[in-house]
């Protein structure tokens, strides 16, 4: 039941703000901020109160109500600690998005925040949906306050953003229904209970090749809001033109669902299609690190380079996920968490830049170090953290894919998405460079981060950094979860082989049993080790 | 006191934490006091520690918590003391101690002193993780860390886009490398399953057989880390433009950090590189190559720094030929001599062109050694450890172990002599150039003041340990006293050395001392004196090319630099989105045309029923 809590808190909250503007615009922010930092609170509980060493790969919590009984359709909610960890990014970011919206948004306040507010519920709800009919609800519930967001608060070309965005997720988000109703039918046909229920449609048994096609739905809408080359055109202009809060939503938590539904639904509902596609996958995956990060480095609008620099990262998230590779999936996990951050930040950057001297031209700024410390600080550290500097959380992501993605059978590619270091380099420079230093080209005359913003800053910084030094706590949590899936995932190959005649071939399963067995051995090493090494405070 | 070898990591941060946070609010003084104070206490720290380490040299490990765990990769934070990284640290926090305290005086009118030292503790933390990590993936922290700060402190007065440019090609060049180094991670982790350095090391020569081509390809990406960070042939190209640096950041950034990474990777995964013995080779290789390359460069430049620059370089090379030929304890030797003499070199040469009013060129200098005297003392005692004057410098005690060892070593060669010995006389020449074109000669200009005790004790300092610091290693004919190869045979094998006649080795010293003589000499006949203008100086095309560092630059933007520059500008628009864009606009030509037939006149479409039913019938009536 506190899983629909949280929704109603959500969809609460935005309704109670948007009554609350006919009492003038503080009413309204403040009761989100309220309502967002209580579902902070909510889901800091539920993580404190999880303990994932007892972690028994059921649901931490589920809840389950009938909705429309007579097409098999659901209420079903469950939160395992995937989930949880991104309702934990969710509301983190969702306080976040509320305090950098404080002085920006001037106009209609009480419907941004209404807006704002059910897109969280939106996002929530792919989150959490075990029903694919509620899921497919749930995602094109974050369709539409985000068109608003866009297209009423953005910046000059907002209402051809809008509608790039609406169209992408539309079009990619109907081939998905086809994939949910060929699922749902055939489903149906062969066992003879029509449902929409996720667990029961897991090992559907499905013809090879209608099982490529509809798995294929799914993919291409994440792969749309995963914004992987050529998919991608829209990410760009709805990250440019969106408020800073639509920024950060979109790149902190859209693009996530993508990631989600892939890791949730494409590769257990799908697990032998998942591996025709892999190789097809993970190729786009490299194109875009790498055309990403290029395009990066072109762009000279601050906030479209940001809005490159997540493709490239993206790019990851496909590379890691088609690896089927336990490391590799864990470091997905944790880009999810890391990218929402580092990225999130640097909108917040270009935002308050935009705000304090409106342009994103980058041409147009410079030297901004002398009048702006503090904000060149918190550049420094994101700047630093989306190129992967190590003590930095986006380090523990990206060589966790690397790593694990190289045990798999993508060697060769794998090297080549490595070349990112040094094209990452490049566009990373180039902000510090191109926006704090240099000599003023324009004599700017603005203030420094004030304390609202400081706080919102710091709180990011603290989360990348104890990501970078400590990122036990995330991937603890995910391991079962993780783990679970590439066991779905892997079990359905390696079965297929045995048909076939017992021999595998392919070198990733046998290189998984293999670290399997030694990583219990390299455990007790360590413990060892321990011992013998003398503990400090 | 072992157990206390966090603390010697920690101490240098915290105060760059305690300078970035509350620096703002904090007095000039106070903020050196805690700048100077974090670097000092650590090297006392490993005064103390190392003291306890050589009665007991076993290794120490001290795992300070678990960095992560996943599936089999479970690396910690934790630290490896052996003898090796405890030569490191403390050329780190002593040779690093000493610059602070130059710095508080350097940089004590700059407007960014606090994050000054803020860059500068950090740089110095962060090179103490790279050599007490004891994994690999800790270790690569430091590395790349070492690599952020030296971009911020090249780029230090970020007002001029020069510094800009050379601290970005500083970080990109070297993290060309550091992308080999995170290859290398990969196929290490496949094969051993964990990245710890130990185990590794302990496991390699049993599962890799020597020159496997696993084992091959490994040696060789860590080979690209280590010439990155340590500006070797082909990667050395950012070095000479670190030199936009404050001066205390070149010596720091020569001597005690960054460039020696290279050189510790070298000779802390030593396992791996004799059981890849190509790749180990190609270690010589590459020193031998390099140390010519750059000491022919050196001896065109005019800027002070551009000298110093391509002589580090040129050491460099030295260290990397002696790890090629398994003479690990002379390059470490060498290392720590280096050191101490190219930190002087760096911080005379920032005195005096500090008193000199920003003047970098050594030409518009000269009949300095009358007006600074303890700047010319020391910087002629660091000159003299250079060039590796015979007996009497600690230079050339550890220097003339390499040229000697590439004889005789068993994986030495002649041709590799001969680069060391041709190496040495470069060496000697551009070193004496240096002086005698900046100290001696007509004064072209006055010093403006005169420097304060925080500059003259480091020069002081360092200057006894130049030409001291080499009696502790003395070759077999001369005492043959072996400190530092027993010290670090502890933790690396001893070189293998051919059996020849006892009297060679006392002709190949021989001929390595004259040959330095001989160079100093032509040195004191070129530039002793003479009445240069005081302008940069004349070059026909081939001296350009050594000036200009043999044109390396010049190949990599035509060939790499701009194309990319060319690909990214002409494609800033993202030609995928045309696919998108021309879909819009052929729907919106179709809409166009479509709507054009509603215009509302009746006769159009009375006209348009009647084509269509005669085109029907035409259909219907003739198939």
């Amino acid at each position: 039941m506190m899983l629909v809590w949280i929704l109603i808190l959500l969809i609460g909250t935005g309704l109670l703000a948007w009554l609350a503007s006919r009492w003038g615009t503080f009413f309204p922010r403040l009761i989100s901020l309220v309502g967002t930092l209580s579902y902070f609170g909510i889901t800091l509980w539920l993580w404190l109160g999880h303990d994932s060493s007892i972690d028994n790969e059921g649901w931490i919590i589920s809840y389950t109500a009938n909705w429309m009984p007579s097409f098999g359709i659901q209420f079903k909610l469950a939160m395992d600690g995937l989930s949880l960890l991104m309702l934990l990014l969710t509301s983190f970011l969702s306080v976040i998005c509320v305090l950098v919206s404080w002085k920006e948004i001037k106009t209609r306040v009480g419907f941004f925040h209404f807006n704002l507010l059910l897109e969280l519920a939106g996002i929530t709800g792919v989150f959490l949906a075990l029903d694919l009919f509620l899921f497919y609800f749930s995602w094109e519930l974050m369709l539409v306050p985000m068109y608003f967001l866009i297209s009423i608060w953005g910046h000059e070309d907002r209402i051809y953003a809008g509608k790039k965005f609406f169209l992408f997720t539309q079009a990619s988000g109907l081939l998905m229904l086809l994939g949910i109703l060929g699922l749902y039918f055939i489903h149906g046909q062969t066992t003879g209970v029509y449902t929409f229920d996720y667990e029961q449609l897991l090992g559907t048994v499905i013809p090879k090749g209608t099982a490529f096609f509809l798995m294929l739905g799914f993919v291409v809408a994440f792969a749309v809001k995963l914004s992987t080359v050529p998919l991608h055109s829209w990410l760009p202009d709805a990250h440019t033109q969106a408020p800073t809060a639509g920024s950060v939503i979109l790149a902190g938590l859209l693009l996530k669902t993508g990631a989600y539904g892939l890791i949730r639904f494409a590769l257990p509902l799908f697990p032998e299609a998942s591996h025709q596609l892999a190789p097809l996958a993970v190729l786009l995956g490299v194109i875009s690190i790498l055309y990403g990060a290029k395009l990066a480095f072109a762009q000279t609008d601050f906030k479209r380079l940001v809005a490159y620099i997540s493709v490239s990262h993206m790019g990851f998230i496909m590379l890691g996920i088609y690896s089927f590779n336990e490391m590799a999936m864990q470091g997905v996990v944790m880009q999810m968490i890391v990218h929402a951050v580092s990225t999130g930040a640097l909108f917040i950057i270009a935002g308050s830049l935009y705000d304090r001297i409106h342009t994103r031209d980058l041409a147009q700024m410079g030297g901004l170090w002398r009048q702006v410390p503090k904000m060149g600080t918190m550049g420094l550290v994101f700047v630093m953290a989306s190129m992967g500097l190590p003590g930095l959380g986006n380090f523990i992501a990206e060589i966790l894919i690397l790593i694990g993605s190289y045990q798999g059978p993508f060697k060769v590619l794998t090297i080549i998405a490595t070349l990112v270091l040094i094209t990452a380099t490049a566009y990373a420079l180039r902000i510090m460079q191109k926006v704090f230093y240099e000599e003023e080209r324009k004599v700017w005359v603005i203030p420094d981060f004030g304390v609202r913003e400081m706080i919102v800053m710091l709180s990011l910084t603290g989360v990348i950094l104890w990501l970078g030094w400590y990122p036990s706590s995330v991937l603890r949590m995910a391991e079962v979860p993780v783990q679970k899936v590439i066991r779905e995932v892997t079990m359905s190959k390696s079965g297929k082989k045995e048909e076939m005649g017992g021999v595998d071939k392919d070198p990733v399963y046998n290189v998984t049993e293999l670290l399997n067995i030694k990583s219990n051995d390299n455990k007790n090493e360590n413990q060892a080790q321990t011992i013998n090494s003398i503990k400090t405070e | 006191m072992k157990d206390l070898l966090w603390l010697i990591v920690t101490l240098p941060f915290a105060g760059a934490l305690i300078l970035a946070v509350a620096g703002w609010k904090l007095t000039r003084a106070v903020c050196a006091i805690v700048g100077v104070g974090s670097v000092s206490l650590s090297a006392i720290l490993t005064l103390l520690v190392g003291y306890e380490f050589l009665s007991d040299t076993t290794p120490y490990l001290q795992v300070v918590w678990q960095w992560f765990d996943v599936y089999g990769l479970s690396p910690n934070i934790g630290f490896h003391l052996d003898t090796v990284s405890l030569i490191f640290i403390f050329i780190i926090t002593f040779v690093g101690a000493l610059i602070h305290l130059y710095s508080a005086e350097f940089m004590w009118k700059e407007d960014g002193f606090v994050r000054f030292f803020v860059f500068m503790n950090l740089f110095v933390g962060l090179m103490l993780i790279l050599v007490l990590a004891d994994n690999l993936l800790f270790l690569y922290l430091g590395w790349e860390g070492v690599g952020l700060c030296s971009y911020l402190l090249i780029g230090y007065w970020y007002k001029n886009p020069k510094n800009g440019y050379a601290a970005r090609k500083a970080f990109i060049v070297t993290r060309i490398g550091d992308a080999a180094l995170a290859v290398s991670f990969y196929i290490l982790f496949m094969s051993f399953n964990t990245l710890n350095i130990q185990d590794i090391l302990m496991e390699a020569p049993g599962t890799w057989t020597v020159g496997s081509g696993i084992a091959v390809a490994t040696a060789f990406l860590l080979l690209g880390g280590a010439v990155g960070k340590s500006a070797q042939l082909p990667l050395q190209t950012w070095l000479p433009d670190a030199m936009a640096a404050p001066s205390p950041v070149s010596a720091l950034l020569h001597a005690a950090t960054m460039v020696t990474a290279g050189v510790y990777l070298i000779a802390r995964t030593h396992v791996l590189f004799e059981i890849a013995p190509i790749a180990q080779h190609t270690v010589a290789v590459i020193g031998a190559a390099t140390l010519l390359v750059a000491g022919m460069s050196a001896l065109y430049q005019h800027d002070i720094k551009k000298v110093l620059a391509y002589s580090t370089i040129s050491q460099i090379g030295y260290m990397f030929l002696a790890l090629g030929i398994g003479a690990w304890s002379a390059a470490l030797f060498h290392f720590m001599i280096h050191a101490f003499f190219k930190a002087l070199l760096f911080l005379g040469a920032g005195a005096v062109i500090w008193v000199m009013r920003d003047e970098h060129n050594m030409f518009k200098m000269g009949g300095l050694w009358k007006k600074l005297p303890i700047t010319f003392w020391t910087f002629l005692i660091a000159s003299a450890s250079l060039s590796a004057l015979p007996l009497i410098t600690a230079g050339y005690y550890s220097k003339d172990k390499i040229i000697w060892l590439a004889y005789a070593s068993d994986k030495g060669s002649k041709g590799l002599w001969l680069a060391a010995i041709v190496g040495a006389f470069i060496t000697a020449l551009y070193t004496f150039r240096m002086v005698f074109l900046t100290f001696f000669g007509k004064a072209k200009a006055e010093p403006t003041h005169r420097l304060g005790w925080m500059i003259t004790v480091p020069l002081l300092v360092l200057a006894f340990f130049s030409f001291a610091g080499g009696f502790i290693e003395l070759p077999g004919n001369m005492g043959h006293l072996t400190l530092v190869s027993n010290f670090v045979e502890k933790t690396l094998p001893a070189t293998t050395i051919l059996t020849l006649q006892p009297s060679t080795e006392l002709i190949f010293q021989i001929i390595s001392a004259v040959i330095v003589l001989v160079a100093v000499f032509i040195a004191y006949k070129l530039f002793f004196n003479k009445p240069f203008p005081a302008a940069v100086p004349q070059r026909n095309a081939m001296q350009q090319f050594f000036f200009k560092g043999w044109d390396f630059d010049l190949v990599y933007d035509k060939l790499i630099v701009e194309p990319m520059v060319f690909l990214s500008k002409i494609n800033k628009n993202d030609i995928i989105d045309k696919f998108y864009s021309g879909l819009a606009y052929i729907t919106r030509q179709l809409n166009i045309l479509l709507s054009a037939t509603q215009n509302g006149q009746l006769r159009w479409y009375a006209m348009v029923i009647a084509t269509g039913a005669i085109l029907i019938l035409t259909i219907i009536f003739f198939p």
